[in-house]
């Protein structure tokens, strides 16, 4: 192995992931508002969500497994250099080569030299988060080669120079009738908002595209360490295209999504398809394990296993270790009610979502996307649908505090918290400040009890809603007053 | 049985008719209720600010407060779930305190848990002056807890003249979520209106909803929204029923 754990555990705060959006207010006022943004939101991520819920309850104890799948993914993180040694060798032995890549800009690199050496016009991509991470279309694009996405949704959103919003459903942010346009032009066929007709279009132009193609670049579901193969699911049979047909296969992973053996898969195929999107299983699992060997008739003749690190070294050596489980269901995200008001595009980056808000200030720094810690309510509906039980509110709360110790939380909050703390402190300053706020607000009050405009800084409230007016008396009063009347017949 | 009460600060200051209701219950179920008025706040908005230090401070003055409680009841479940599961995280590098932490946890109970759970009461003699269409807010502490919204809905059916309709994304985040609520109020916002407008549209009279930070959420997302449905914590209509129960015996029907 090189020394790739070292070398970027250096690199200090270096940005690993691209940034498409850094306005995290404007983008979740305008989708917060945006009426047709959540309709579809409710039609396809909360509908997932409940269609998780009703495939894991199917299974003896769906709980049960879950544990187990997160245990085995922190068995293999806390074993990392093991494994990574152990698949590279399994991958070898079975005739396929293995890079590791340091940065994103590496593993584009190794990727355009296979494509040159073998001289590669047109490389068809199955649907891979990670290629996303890399922007590989573009360093592909850069060096005179053609990338072609294959699964429909990254296809359209390619055609459309967009970029995904889901983890899984990259296209959640369309509507039929959106397709229907970016077709029309792409196409120059009628309009038509038909998803049956889209769709039919897309796969006559991608099968045709698939026997043209040289290279294909798939995504990495699971590696296994034992054997050396690499697990790809996918509903659209692309993935299974893009791992057979071309005459080059590579593989493109980050180097946490290592499983330790066969005997493990089934743990996490039988969570992957129910967490994502209610299924009991992918239409299509392919277990790859290397290339074409002599005597076979089909299959790719190269085999390359791209492992890359960008950060994650870095991660795995600190606290938020756990972060690393993530096998990219999307459940966090569909359960998620922030997700569900503000879209993917609002998060700025490649990973949307719960898990995004932990990602990406993990790899791109604290200060870069300071908001994504603290837009949450820590309701915890992403930890109770993590298949690997990652408890995303505790890292979330962990990078505020984070935020707190490199002051990057703004002064005049943290002086907020101070004098909170001490009016909380001591029994007369409670009480002095219950005061100070029945009083305050009792003024603000209408003639029903509420208060329409608070000041600042609290005036985000009455934005929004109303904010009730305190009681005349708090309840320590009217409970000394109850105890009082009650003399007579006991003592309290 | 002995109870403490844990009335949260903005219980104290906003809802002391739902302490009250606790109260009454309480000793209507049999149990002897203290209020150890030394209590100030268990420190949640600090901890989940990223102000450990500072809700550690006031997580020492709850361990003292309820020392000597048998029990420690509280209607506001954040509130529990933040002793119930973080007060021995805060402590973790503190041997004593961590003990004394994971001591008062486990002595901790959010109301509805208490009721099922310890005194497991049974409310079908019990029931309500009029007839009235509930629906229920599952309040996201529920999950840290390790509960479900079922036990209160259960409870409620249990009382004459309740009816419940279960309303759509039950169990979403109401919006609350503290700081949130005022730092990211257009997400705040989106999401409690979609609350109410799922709560209205079972046609309920009353949603229950037993956490005081969600109920100033939802109350006000109402009354901004002119939705007249009423936001009540369950403690208040069982001690409603209990109330409308006891005149009926007095007057003998």
């Amino acid at each position: 192995m090189s020394g790739v754990l070292t070398e970027s555990k250096s690199s200090g705060t270096r940005v690993s992931l691209p940034v498409f959006r850094s306005d995290f207010m404007a983008d979740a006022h305008e989708a917060s508002t945006d009426i047709r943004l959540q309709a579809a939101m409710d039609n396809s991520v909360t509908k997932r969500d409940m269609g998780r819920k009703t495939t894991l309850s199917e299974l003896p104890d769906a709980n049960a497994l879950r544990e187990l799948a997160g245990q085995i993914k922190r068995h293999t993180l806390d074993h990392l250099d093991y494994y990574l040694e152990l698949l590279e060798a399994n991958v070898k032995r079975q005739g396929g080569q293995v890079h590791f890549a340091a940065d994103s800009q590496q593993a584009n690199k190794l990727i355009v030299e296979i494509a040159k050496r073998t001289s590669s016009k047109l490389v068809v991509k199955s649907k891979s988060m990670v290629s996303e991470e890399t922007e590989l279309n573009d360093a592909l694009t850069e060096a005179g080669i053609e990338p072609l996405e294959t699964d429909l949704g990254e296809f359209i959103l390619q055609v459309d120079h967009d970029h995904p919003t889901h983890l899984v459903m990259p296209v959640v942010h369309k509507n039929a009738g959106d397709i229907g346009r970016i077709f029309e032009k792409y196409f120059k066929t009628d309009y038509t908002d038909n998803a049956q007709v889209l769709a039919e279009m897309a796969r006559v132009h991608l099968r045709n595209r698939f026997n043209e193609a040289d290279l294909g670049v798939s995504g990495v579901n699971f590696a296994v360490a034992e054997t050396g193969s690499i697990v790809v699911c996918c509903n659209e049979g692309n993935g299974r295209m893009c791992v057979s047909r071309p005459r080059i296969h590579v593989a493109l992973m980050g180097m946490e999504k290592l499983i330790p053996a066969l005997d493990d898969l089934p743990v996490f195929l039988k969570l992957l398809a129910r967490s994502a999107s209610g299924q009991s299983l992918t239409q299509y699992t392919s277990i790859v394990s290397g290339c074409r060997r002599p005597g076979e008739i089909d299959g790719p003749e190269e085999f390359h296993l791209i492992v890359m690190d960008n950060g994650r070294s870095r991660i795995l050596a600190g606290e938020y270790r756990d972060t690393l489980r993530c096998i990219r269901c999307g459940a966090c995200l569909n359960s998620c009610p922030i997700y569900r008001k503000v879209g993917g595009r609002t998060y700025g980056s490649v990973y949307p979502g719960p898990i995004g808000a932990l990602l990406t200030p993990l790899f791109n720094g604290l200060e870069k996307h300071k908001h994504l810690p603290h837009a949450s309510s820590l309701c915890g509906a992403c930890f109770e649908a993590c298949p690997v039980k990652i408890d995303i509110p505790k890292f979330l709360i962990m990078l505020r505090g984070d935020q707190v110790k490199a002051h990057i939380t703004p002064w005049v909050e943290r002086a907020i918290f101070k004098l909170w703390t001490v009016g909380l402190r001591f029994g007369w300053t409670y009480r002095f400040s219950q005061i100070a706020q029945r009083i305050g607000m009792r003024l603000l009050m209408d003639k029903q009890g509420w208060v329409k405009n608070l000041p600042p800084p609290v005036n985000g409230w009455t934005k929004q809603r109303d904010f009730p007016a305190p009681a005349k008396e708090n309840f320590r009063r009217v409970y000394k007053r109850y105890r009082q009347n009650q003399k007579p017949s006991g003592r309290h | 049985m002995r109870v403490s009460l844990f009335i949260a600060c903005l219980t104290d200051l906003f809802a002391p008719d739902v302490g009250m209701a606790v109260v009454t219950s309480l000793e209507y179920f049999g149990c002897k209720v203290d209020f150890p008025t030394a209590q100030t706040c268990c420190g949640q908005p600090a901890f989940n600010n990223g102000f450990p230090a500072d809700a550690r401070t006031l997580a020492i003055r709850m361990l003292d407060v309820f020392q000597d409680a048998d029990y420690v009841v509280t209607p506001s479940g954040s509130c529990c779930a933040m002793i119930r599961a973080h007060y021995p995280e805060l402590f973790h590098d503190d041997p004593k305190r961590y003990d004394r932490a994971v001591d008062l946890a486990a002595r901790s109970y959010e109301y509805v848990e208490f009721l099922t759970k310890i005194l497991k009461v049974d409310l079908s003699n019990l029931s309500l002056p009029e007839d009235e269409k509930f629906t229920y807010h599952y309040t996201c502490h529920l999950r840290t807890l390790g509960a479900s919204g079922a036990s209160a809905i259960a409870l409620l059916k249990q009382l004459g003249g309740a009816s419940y309709t279960e309303m759509e994304k039950a169990d979403q985040c109401c919006g609350f979520g503290g700081t949130f609520a005022i730092k990211y109020t257009d997400i705040s916002g989106a999401m409690v209106r979609d609350k109410v407008q799922c709560g209205a549209a079972t046609g309920a009279d009353t949603m229950i909803v037993n956490d005081g930070g969600c109920a100033m959420n939802i109350s006000g997302g109402c009354h901004r929204q002119g939705v007249p449905m009423k936001v009540r914590h369950i403690s208040q209509i069982i001690a409603a029923a209990i109330e409308h129960s006891a005149q009926k015996k007095v007057v003998g029907v």
